[in-house]
């Protein structure tokens, strides 16, 4: 063979690229790879209380006691080393530089925060601290530290090394920012309002008043401040360890969580091991977790039920309905925690119309994009934020699937002989979106049944975020998925006027809105948070800038002798209670 | 000999620059930036903006190529942008992993290949000719990601025979030396992990080595047709031997050099774009490490890993002409 025949090739190899390029991310549902989710993450509670004392006191106690039930009774397999297989895998082990919901999967087992979310809910109990007081109206935090807890190390936990994990993040010339390295950290700029010297940066100072006590004062009130510290972003890493590894803390994680680093093979697994220090007395269960990456969704479901892997993220839709009921296999549902929309750009033309809006919100079935696209896992939507959150507004009457109706205000609106626009189809399978093609095809019927052409249109991933950003779309698909449970995120991400550029790609604007919500964000008091975001709601029904399609519930399958799992609401948690039965 | 090496070793240089060049231009045309993807959809345009800073994509193109290759010429391939981690340590596991898959599916392929290739012209128009070249058309026509699937559903989830992922048991993970599972796990005298990792390479070798095999079938029998019509086979068909091993030792020398040629491309063919199967089974080779790469617009390591495949595929073509002068000596160089 020549070398004409090796160049052919090689150039062929250049295209097979160039073509890949085009197409990738086509991924099913979440083969979690795509670090885009930012939000997937991590510890998220969702909404309700950001707020102190009171409110955590009686609940993390009841927490507390229900989270052991099962599996008292049945007897233990001997190896507790438990597979849990996903996706993709994760990008690093520095929680606080990565957003992929594949990196604080793993990070959770190893780190862990001051404060802690409950395994079932949002609500905010002791993690690293053992407690702590709000003073000032909200504008002094103090923390009293667990004593007596150390870093898989052996070094001591306390409040310097608290002290220096939020310097290291909040001031890019500290000496472990490692900013020349290409770190950054994005969920600590957009949760804290920015990093030291920036305006917005809401944490003035920090004062280690003792070995266990820490204090935060604020700039200005941050509602959701109390939420933050319960993210699995703002978790402790060892002083020490930082002083060893440098800029490679990535790959060598020490925290003071129930299972310690062992080992990592890039896109294959990540093994870890029992803390045997662990400060909870009993606890974890299992000897070992191994996180398994398998990138096919077939594949990790033939894995599961061939007994090589005990736990799988990511199933296919069209699976759920298969395994159900099959011997040996459980499903477990994470609680919903997102939302997926079709936005209207209120920027263009007819779209500024609210009366053209509530049309189209009439036009849309979702039950059947339901039963259609999501297997029956999802909710409806008639809010932005999901249901269990923070000032949910339940006496929102949703838009109900009226094609006549429908039709009757488009005639008002001024377009009764019919209205054509593109709609943006996102070109990647998301948790609130598993086929937007599919997705996209069903409303596009739905809007002809009105007289309405919507022609499809989808562009690759990266390119769709910026074009929309920038206003080019008509009507476009997208969703959101929640962090710290704070309904702000929702709010103020995407319907804020100050959220343009960025989340808000509606292009909405309205001050009253602005106001309820920015009052809403500095306040601390949970009821009257509530209240403005409930009023806020039902201005937003009212321009109805989006039609909010669902609220999708994810589910993962896994081996029935796995006892004690329960998905957390955000993507992971921690597997500290988990043991496999015989 | 000699001179002709080194001067296809030198012409290695034009080839990687060229290469780099159309990947780095192409990789830079698409749409989509690095910081938006790394980020993802909930970043704000202040973080993209600060982190794009960072990474130093708000160079100039030409600026940016430069860099890399000033960097590549000293033999640095770049740091991820993604993992931050050093390309060239980064990518060897993944390089080794697709070696020993591309080795084991090649194995399989000559092995079955060459011989139901002979088989098949030895005995033209048999039932076993019209069998295996019907095998060998269905083989080429297969697509990859369906015998995958299907060799799982029988092999692993049915029988349970055969692990359906991975390369070795998670449970038990090889010590890994030169991240050849086989080799490293006869380095630590584990006999039992030999036999894991062979276990593990034959499901996705089988579906890799399948198209190969096929073509080197049709190969095979089509140039062997064409060695036994010759005068030769028939003076020593007229001294009466027309046995099996004739038609191997004076038959198959002599078809051997453009099975070579398949043999050649082919592995070339596999070492980079095994992608599918690593993908099904979960296979963590270089073919994925570059894809996934190219999700996430991490330009270093595209561009490093297809310049670190493109090598090894002049390598392997440089390594078969230099066979053909040596399985017949006429061809010189």
């Amino acid at each position: 063979m020549g070398m004409r025949k090796a160049w052919l090739l090689l150039l062929a190899l250049v295209f097979v690229v160039g073509l890949a390029a085009c197409g990738n991310n086509n991924e099913p549902v979440d083969a979690g790879e795509n670090n885009d989710e930012v939000n997937a993450g991590n510890n998220d509670v969702e909404g309700a209380n950001n707020n102190a004392e009171e409110a955590n006191n009686d609940e993390a106690n009841n927490d507390g006691n229900n989270t052991n039930n099962e599996a008292n009774n049945e007897t233990m397999a001997e190896d507790q080393t438990l597979i849990f297989a996903r996706g993709g895998d994760s990008v690093s082990l520095d929680y606080a530089s990565v957003t992929d919901g594949e990196s604080s999967r793993v990070t959770q087992q190893i780190y862990e925060s001051l404060l802690q979310f409950d395994e079932d809910s949002f609500e905010i109990g002791p993690g690293l601290a053992e407690d702590w007081d709000v003073e000032d109206d909200g504008l002094r935090f103090v923390f009293h530290l667990r004593e007596g807890v150390t870093f898989h190390d052996g070094t001591d936990f306390n409040a310097d090394a608290v002290k220096l994990n939020f310097e290291r993040w909040a001031n890019p010339d500290h000496e472990y920012h490692f900013a020349d390295e290409g770190y950054a950290y994005s969920v600590y700029g957009t949760q804290f309002g920015g990093f030291e010297g920036d305006d917005g940066h809401v944490i003035e100072e920090i004062n280690v008043l003792g070995d266990y006590e820490i204090e935060f004062v604020l700039r200005e009130r941050l509602g959701s401040f109390l939420q933050n510290m319960g993210m699995s972003y703002f978790a402790i890493t060892s002083p020490a360890a930082f002083e060893e590894y440098g800029s490679s803390i990535n790959e060598n994680p020490v925290g003071t969580g129930p299972f310690k680093f062992i080992s990592w093979s890039k896109d294959d697994s990540i093994v870890l091991e029992k803390n045997e220090d662990y400060w909870q007395e009993g606890l974890p269960k299992l000897d070992s977790v191994i996180f398994q990456v398998i990138p096919d969704n077939s594949a990790r479901l033939t894995a599961l039920r061939s007994g090589e892997i005990d736990i799988m993220d990511g199933l296919n839709p069209d699976d759920v309905e298969a395994i159900e009921g099959e011997p040996g296999i459980t499903m477990f549902e994470r609680a919903t925690n997102n939302i997926g929309y079709l936005g209207f750009n209120a920027d263009k033309e007819p779209f500024d119309d609210p009366v053209l809006r509530r049309a189209l919100n009439h036009a849309i079935d979702k039950e059947s994009l339901i039963a259609v696209l999501y297997a029956g896992l999802a909710e409806p939507a008639k809010n932005i934020i999901p249901p269990l959150y923070l000032g949910y507004n339940d006496n929102i009457e949703p838009y109900e699937y009226d094609p006549e109706l429908a039709q009757e205000l488009l005639e008002e609106a001024g377009y009764g002989d019919g209205l054509e626009f593109d709609l943006w189809t996102m070109p990647v399978a998301r948790p609130y979106m598993p086929d937007p093609q599919r997705a996209a095809e069903v409303m596009q019927a739905n809007f002809a049944d009105i007289g309405v052409t919507a022609n499809i249109v989808s562009m690759e991933w990266a390119t769709y975020l910026e074009r929309t950003e920038q206003g080019e779309q008509d009507l476009f698909m997208l969703g959101w998925s929640g962090t710290n449970g704070d309904p702000d995120y929702f709010f103020g991400n995407l319907l804020h006027s100050d959220a343009i550029p960025g989340g808000n790609r509606n292009f909405y604007r309205n001050d009253e809105v602005d106001a309820l919500l920015d009052q809403a964000k500095t306040s601390i008091d949970e009821e009257e948070r509530a209240e403005l975001y409930e009023q806020a709601q039902e201005i937003i029904h009212e321009d109805a800038p989006m039609i909010p399609l669902v609220h999708s519930i994810p589910v993962l399958a896994g081996n029935e002798r796995v006892k004690n799992y329960v998905p957390h609401l955000s993507t992971s948690e921690p597997l500290t209670h988990v043991e496999l039965a015989e | 000999m000699i001179s002709y090496t080194i001067r296809r070793i030198l012409m290695l240089i034009p080839v990687l620059i060229g290469m780099s060049l159309i990947t780095f231009s192409i990789i830079h045309l698409i749409p989509g930036n690095p910081a938006q993807t790394i980020l993802g959809e909930q970043a704000t345009p202040q973080a993209i903006e600060q982190l794009e800073e960072q990474l130093g994509l708000n160079e100039p193109y030409f600026v940016q190529y430069g860099n890399y290759m000033m960097g590549l010429a000293q033999g640095d391939l770049g740091t991820s942008l993604r993992t931050k981690g050093e390309i060239s340590s980064e990518i060897w596991p993944f390089l080794a992993a697709t070696i020993e898959l591309t080795i084991f599916a090649m194995v399989f392929a000559i092995i079955v290949g060459v011989n139901a290739g002979i088989i098949s012209a030895w005995k033209q128009n048999s039932i076993f000719d019209y069998a295996s070249m019907l095998i060998a058309l269905v083989g080429v026509s297969m697509p990859i990601f369906w015998l995958g699937l299907m060799e799982q559903w029988i092999f692993a989830q049915e029988l349970g025979w055969l692990p359906a992922f991975g390369r070795g048991n998670p449970r038990d993970p090889v010590e890994t030396v030169t991240h050849f599972y086989l080799v490293d796990s006869m380095i630590n005298g584990r006999p039992d992990q030999i036999w894991t990792s062979f276990k593990h390479l034959i499901l996705p070798g089988v579906a890799l080595g399948t198209i190969p095999m096929a073509i080197i079938a049709r190969m095979t029998r089509s140039s062997m047709l064409e060695v036994l019509r010759s005068d030769y086979i028939r003076t020593i068909e007229a001294k009466g031997a027309r046995d099996l091993s004739v038609v191997y030792r004076h038959g198959f020398k002599n078809a051997v050099i453009p099975v070579l040629t398949v043999v050649g491309l082919q592995t070339g063919t596999l070492l980079g774009g095994a992608i599918l199967t690593e993908t099904i089974f979960s296979w963590p080779g270089v073919g994925r490490y570059v894809y996934e790469a190219i999700g996430n617009r991490d330009y270093p390591v595209i561009q490093s890993g297809i310049i670190v495949i493109a090598t090894m595929f002049v390598f392997i073509n440089l390594i078969v002409d230099l066979l053909y002068s040596y399985i017949d000596p006429r061809i010189k160089y």
